[in-house]
């Protein structure tokens, strides 16, 4: 075991992973964090706890995930690179991981432009820091843990257990470097994989056929991203405006014609989960019910995924 | 080249309150090309000037002078006689330009009338775009001679992030993703394997992060240290 987390449990033992996203606040308000939690609680083997997402500026992803740990329920704490150079990240790990934290997924981070892109305003004239890029943090966290010195050089006094994550586009521009992107995560010493949002299960085999032909799903456990669509229009916009995500047109049109949408969402993305689990070398799944906790249950019970293992 | 845009005539009427006579001092080199802070748009800038001055009923004396090069002190010591007639010194040369002058004349205000923006290239007819952002560790040999640390919003340097769609940058539809135009001339030359290979964390210390920082050729400095 290279940390001890639930998640590497899980999928050690062979078990299809559940992984589910929980959004923090905008706000100080730990209520909201428990009701969420409470939403969550058992529907997957750990809870990514988001990093400022759409670089709006949240309730740290430390310290919720610190909430989860306490309750008893495992966060995948987000690490984005985008507010934080080596220092502070490392300093965020030894903390993170004092209090009991084992599963990090390193990002890049949504530009701060992005903030400023919807209702909100956002922090658009911040300060960028990308000091290093997710690869070179998914390196940075494999040698706090494996040889207990930081990244500069200097010894740690124990090794830090955790159980390293990144993220993969695989449908993402441009599409030649994609299969080399996830090579260099692997290499760095990604442990688990969490996959952009599927909706195209032919491209997406594609993707993982060329995965599996450099052997990558052999080193790394690759769950697959399912984002539980909430209309036809949301189906239609993804598919529009976010990048790497593709949505094939009759799941659209499916959607949109659909009398009660949100049923027809949980209904989608159950038989999402039962496709990309036919696929080889995809180990579990990642959930993610935006501001939408509630339908997570449901999503993972109607896929024959609860009660989650206990090991 | 050094590309600079001038700065709103507002904001330059600003910083000239109070003074009667101003000298607006150009520069022929990197802002003439990007037609920022030249001897014409010197002359542009100071009409502009004289006209919202009268308009405000300000008696205030602009005199125009365009210096070669206003980064080198042997340039600039040429226009002393101008310098030292006035109040306030608006330059319309990069940020090194300004403070060349306000090294050399320590008694003068010497203010800016561009803004420096960046290290870059005309790109087209009135289109300059950046190319490099001085970190002082060149690795284009990587990347088929496109900079990831100047193009790409975020500087990464292990390749693109998951934002990049029909090759334009998260940030914005008008900004091209930099990897995407390094990964296709790297099929273009068959060297997209270059990519392959995982960069580790950069020394930043080269760039701006390690202080200010300066470039010493000791055999030069030894010669005049002799001469003296």
């Amino acid at each position: 075991m290279k940390s001890g987390s639930n998640l590497e449990k899980v999928l050690s033992a062979g078990h299809t992973a559940v992984t589910a996203e929980l959004g923090p606040p905008m706000g100080c308000n730990a209520e909201t964090v428990r009701k969420k939690m409470e939403l969550l609680r058992g529907t997957a083997d750990a809870f990514n706890v988001t990093d400022c997402q759409t670089a709006v500026v949240r309730m740290s992803s430390i310290s919720t995930s610190i909430f989860l740990a306490q309750a008893g329920m495992e966060p995948v704490m987000q690490m984005t690179c985008r507010d934080r150079n080596r220092i502070a990240i490392q300093s965020d790990i030894l903390g993170a991981a004092a209090h009991g934290i084992k599963n990090c997924l390193c990002i890049a981070g949504d530009h701060q432009s992005f903030g400023a892109k919807g209702k909100l305003k956002g922090h658009p004239g911040s300060k960028n820091v990308y000091d290093v890029d997710s690869i070179q943090l998914v390196g940075i966290l494999r040698g706090l843990r494996d040889d207990a010195r930081q990244q500069g050089g200097d010894p740690l006094d124990a090794s830090v257990p955790l159980f390293i994550g990144a993220a993969w586009t695989p449908l993402g521009d441009p599409i030649e470097i994609r299969t080399i992107r996830l090579a260099k995560k692997v290499n760095a010493g990604a442990d688990f994989i969490q996959t952009q949002a599927v909706y195209d299960i032919k491209r997406f085999s594609e993707a993982m056929q060329k995965a599996r032909d450099r052997g990558l799903h052999e080193r790394v456990a690759i769950l697959a991203g399912i984002i539980v669509p909430k209309s036809g229009g949301m189906l239609a916009y993804m598919n529009k405006s976010v990048p790497g995500v593709v949505v094939p047109q009759e799941l659209i049109d499916r959607m949109k014609a659909a009398s009660d949408q949100r049923a027809e969402g949980i209904k989608i993305a159950v038989e999402l989960i039962q496709q990309v689990l036919q696929i080889e070398g995809v180990r579990g799944v990642h959930i993610q019910a935006i501001e939408w906790e509630e339908a997570v249950r449901e999503v993972v019970g109607g896929a024959g995924l609860l009660p989650r293992p206990t090991v | 080249m050094i590309i600079a845009e001038r700065k709103p005539v507002a904001e330059i009427l600003n910083m000239i309150e109070g003074a009667s006579t101003v000298l607006v001092a150009g520069c022929a080199t990197c802002v003439a090309d990007c037609m920022a802070g030249g001897e014409r748009e010197v002359g542009i800038l100071a009409s502009a000037m004289r006209i919202a001055l009268v308009r405000e009923g300000k008696a205030v004396e602009i005199i125009e002078v365009t210096v070669e090069r206003q980064c080198e002190r042997e340039f600039i010591e040429r226009i002393r006689e101008l310098v030292e007639k006035v109040d306030v010194v608006i330059s319309t040369a990069c940020g090194i330009g300004v403070q060349a002058m306000a090294e050399r004349y320590r008694n003068k205000p010497i203010y800016p009338g561009v803004n420096t923006t960046f290290l870059g290239l005309r790109e087209e007819e009135g289109l300059w775009t950046e190319r490099c952002a001085a970190c002082g560790d060149c690795t284009l040999h990587l990347t088929g001679g496109i900079c990831p640390v100047a193009r790409c919003s975020k500087s990464l340097l292990n390749g693109p992030c998951g934002g990049s769609r029909e090759g334009k940058c998260e940030v914005s539809e008008e900004i091209a993703c930099g990897w995407q135009l390094i990964i296709d001339r790297l099929i273009e030359l068959g060297q997209l394997d270059r990519l392959e290979a995982n960069i580790p964390p950069k020394n930043w210390a080269t760039s701006r992060d390690g202080g200010p920082r300066k470039v010493i050729k000791k055999e030069l400095r030894d010669e005049k240290r002799k001469q003296s």
